[in-house]
């Protein structure tokens, strides 16, 4: 929880399903056999596409997002960075 | 809501409707994960068996049917299935098959009371991370879990958590149901997961199955789903307890988990014929969804059966409705008020708010009966002078279901076209139509 940036690089887990839903997104981590839940669809699309972007950041302004109301997304990351469903990567 | 003043849209703040919980009551298109009873067969017959298991069924869903579920549960994304029985590893195909739903992205959690779990599988059981162990004891002393499991299995079960060990398995689970006998011993649990490096699990008893005979027996006093619920409260985060204890929520705090009732809903169970039922608790035909066998497959199953658009359906907490504590406790289990003979819109039979003791008193007409009992027809020998397990099953015959589509067969009888299942899955006679019951081989 200490060490998540959010302007640094992330991409998900290699061993995270994601399946969307309705209401977001199931994960499941097939190594510490978690499951999270993404609570919208927006969400779900910058978890997706973390690997594409130079950062966090990014990929939620790629979302669409303005900076303004980033914060709540900035935080739904830092969450699956802590359960390690995200991992940092090299930009 | 006034957190972000920014002048955004409202729409860009994730917005929050509904709890997660609610969702989940109204079903998901595929299940979380399942259970999936491979084969009545087992080495043991506790007394408390849920799936009143013993000899195998000759109809049983040949290997070709298994791995055309599981492709079915990777297109529908079921992240992982509960694999139970029974005792699965005495399946022939049970390593394969195993191999197979790991390769297919469908992860394997699978519950054993270790009879085969020598060092090289253990080895191999370490080496896949997509593989996870459940190894069942019931008693923390060979005394108490005996008892319940049968002579030995104590001994069996701490062998192969050795052996699981000394191939660097780690986590593992260590599951325990909990019973009046056990409670006192919880902490002598928890040593002996952590001893090994595993994870305790503790689950609720239901009235389900061979345990049916014998809840009233081993089902935890009022005082003692006190004493768990302020060891689970104690023990937050430290112990798995497979969502089972909302009912105890209704002492105050609510315990870890989604405290819900996942029947339907998020969970199912697949039995070793490809019934499908609502939970592996409630094998009845009241809760008997419909067969993979049939056109369509699981997913038909799942998204279209009337039972589980019905428990999909918004329920009426009836008497309970106006308890402080519905909210969390959600009336209880479903399968304990079922095969207690309560009615399932009123409280669980061990509500700890006292109104269940008072239904079970108030209670008319007989309990249900489980719809198939697998028991073997006589019990193994048991040590002399040692407590066993076997005393009180009470063995009955199996009782048939005529709609399944594979007719019973018999070394005898079998024909080339017995088992034929005419709709997507493979048409291959049964392999195992014509072994001997595996559970009479150890």
């Amino acid at each position: 929880m200490t060490d998540f940036d959010a302007d640094r690089a992330w991409r998900l887990h290699p061993q995270v399903a994601v399946r969307p839903e309705p209401f977001g997104a199931l994960l499941y981590h097939f190594g510490t056999r978690k499951l999270s839940f993404l609570k919208d669809r927006t969400l779900l699309d910058v978890v997706r596409s973390l690997g594409e972007h130079s950062s966090a950041r990014a990929a939620i302004a790629a979302a669409g997002i303005p900076a303004a109301s980033a914060e709540p997304y900035v935080g739904a990351v830092r969450t699956l960075a802590a359960s390690h469903m995200i991992v940092e990567r090299d930009a | 809501m006034t957190l972000i003043d920014a002048p955004a849209p409202t729409a860009f703040v994730p917005p929050q409707p509904k709890r997660l919980v609610d969702h989940f009551e109204l079903g998901l298109d595929a299940p979380i994960c399942l259970t999936w009873e491979l084969t009545y067969a087992c080495n043991l017959s506790c007394v408390h068996c849920l799936s009143s298991s013993g000899r195998r069924d000759p109809r049983e869903l040949t290997t070709e049917e298994c791995k055309a579920i599981i492709d079915e549960l990777e297109r529908m994304q079921v992240f992982y299935v509960n694999i139970g029985g029974g005792e699965p590893t005495v399946r022939g195909d049970f390593w394969e098959l195993v191999d197979y739903a790991t390769a297919h992205h469908v992860g394997v959690k699978f519950s054993t009371n270790g009879v085969k779990i020598t060092p090289e599988v253990a080895a191999r059981l370490a080496a896949n991370d997509y593989v996870d162990v459940q190894i069942s004891l019931d008693g923390a002393t060979a005394e108490v879990n005996d008892w319940i499991r049968g002579p030995r299995s104590y001994e069996m079960a701490l062998q192969a958590m050795a052996n699981l060990q000394a191939a660097g398995m780690k986590n593992f689970k260590l599951s325990v149901v909990c019973t009046r006998q056990n409670i006192p011993q919880l902490d002598e649990f928890k040593r002996i997961a952590d001893q090994y490096g595993a994870q305790l699990r503790l689950t609720r008893l239901r009235p389900s199955g061979r345990a049916v005979d014998v809840w009233d027996e081993l089902h935890p006093l009022p005082e003692q789903q006190r004493e768990l619920y302020d060891w689970l409260v104690a023990h937050d985060g430290e112990v798995l307890t497979g969502d089972s204890f909302f009912h105890l929520s209704a002492f105050g705090q609510q315990l870890e988990g989604l405290n819900l009732c996942g029947a339907g809903r998020v969970v199912c169970l697949i039995d070793p014929v490809g019934d499908v039922y609502a939970c592996p608790f409630a094998i009845h035909d009241e809760f008997l969804a419909g067969n993979v066998r049939a056109p369509g497959g699981f997913q038909a199953v799942w998204r279209t059966s009337e039972l589980f658009q019905r428990l999909r359906a918004p329920q009426s907490g009836g008497a309970c409705s106006s308890c402080q504590f519905f909210d969390t406790c959600k009336g209880g289990c479903m399968a304990a008020k079922f095969f207690t003979g309560l009615p399932l819109d009123g409280p669980d039979p061990e509500c700890v708010q006292g109104y269940g003791a008072a239904a079970l008193e108030e209670r008319k007409g007989d309990k249900p009966k489980p719809s198939g009992d697998h028991s073997h027809r006589t019990a193994p020998p048991s040590l002399g002078g040692a407590p066993s397990g076997m005393g009180p099953v009470r063995v009955t015959l199996s009782r048939r279901r005529e709609d399944v589509a594979a007719p019973p067969v018999s070394a005898c009888n079998e024909s080339p076209i017995a088992g034929f299942a005419p709709a997507r899955l493979s048409g291959r006679v049964p392999r195992g139509a014509a072994e001997p019951d595996a559970g009479d081989r150890s």
